[in-house]
């Protein structure tokens, strides 16, 4: 499932079960994801900062689609029914974590495919592993559509138009290197040690600038008004510095 | 006129008329284009892919903007509304190419201009030769403006502003590697002969993954809103995926 862990001033969240686990999000992982990031946000204060890793292999593989099949009672539409359920509640991970009250940190340490890597996404800062993994969106290779959301963040977050295509229409598979060269990720590094030291570092120097977490929120949701609309979020104007 | 052949997976819709022909866009031209579209969609299975290439100097040089004036009966006015009438019929050409159920890939083989760029980069992959020819939009230098679906085009496949100004406001005639450079097309290779063998080595590429093609025509439609939008197509989700 995950855990919580606050050291300092860095929120740890960790996607728990090593080796071979997917970290696959069905309700229940999701449900303990959305618990944790508002347990996050009521202690929320200026200069606490979010990092989120996974233990093992993948960092998240996506949506649970063995659990929507064995839950499904062999029927495929019920299966499919289960799918867009998992999807509307992702919907509200995602919502969360565009308005935490904080800055964001995803150390990717593994495989990240579809819902997983829109987990990854969803953060301020995206730094990743080159030594193994990939990035992947399979929906092209599944034979299905992408939900409105997963677009808008593409659309967001991904500037050009043939990573955009690479990524969603051609469904390649993205080492970290390559994945900063298509803005898919901030930054690649050596090991999982090393990706966790670094989003560590940065996590301390985001922390040093104090920021106003209701501010900081804001002004998040306004650099993605494509997303955010679709999230049906809104933003609001704040003066909360003493002029 | 235009032929469809299809060796294998892949279907070649080749642009026919050698040295001089312009392959210019007149309804005659847009229409066996449209008709040899349908044909392709009718036949599209798993795993094919259209590459569309173009005999002798010219790729496309744009509408026919001589047979406007020799059909207008001297009028100038009536000049111009047979081309606004290319101008819809084309859109709908347009709009074939963004909804076609199956990888599409453009081998400008030669100078490709106004409409006739368009129609290159209506393809998801756009591959050219470096030793010769250019793209070029040529509406300002021709004191015209451009349709609302050239224009959403350019802003849907062109990140950089300052290469959308350079190539509509500016009127550049960009050859192979700059237009790498200025994200018009994806690669220039060394000759015709090269340019055509490279896309056919991607059509395989492609066409081994076997995409569901209703699927990757949604997936295309959902990368570009705005020229959808323009187009008048819509989107819908599929899962066509067995869980």
């Amino acid at each position: 499932m995950c855990t919580l862990e606050k050291r300092g001033k860095i929120f740890f969240l960790t996607l728990t079960g090593d080796g071979a686990d997917e970290h696959r999000l069905n309700p229940t992982l999701i449900a303990s994801i959305r618990s944790t990031l508002s347990e996050v946000k009521s202690q929320s204060t200026r200069g606490t900062v979010l990092i989120t890793v996974a233990e093992g292999k993948f960092f998240s593989n996506g949506f649970d689609l063995a659990w929507a099949k064995s839950a499904s009672g062999g029927s495929p539409s019920e299966a499919v029914n289960l799918l867009r359920h998992m999807v509307r509640l992702f919907k509200d991970v995602v919502a969360d974590l565009i308005s935490l009250p904080m800055p964001t940190i995803a150390a990717v340490t593994g495989h990240a495919a579809a819902a997983g890597l829109l987990l990854a996404m969803s953060h301020d800062y995206v730094m990743m592993r080159r030594d193994r993994g990939f990035l992947y969106m399979s929906e092209v290779d599944m034979g299905m559509t992408l939900a409105d959301y997963f677009t808008a963040m593409i659309r967001s977050k991904v500037a050009k138009p043939d990573a955009r295509r690479d990524v969603l229409l051609r469904g390649v598979k993205v080492k970290a290197d390559e994945a900063v060269v298509k803005g898919l990720i901030d930054s690649a590094h050596d090991s999982v040690e090393k990706v966790v030291e670094a989003a560590v570092r940065l996590g301390e120097e985001l922390s040093k600038r104090k920021w106003d977490g209701e501010v900081y929120a804001e002004i998040r949701k306004a650099l993605y008004p494509e997303l955010i609309g679709v999230l049906g979020l809104t933003t609001k104007p704040l003066v909360k510095g003493r002029l």
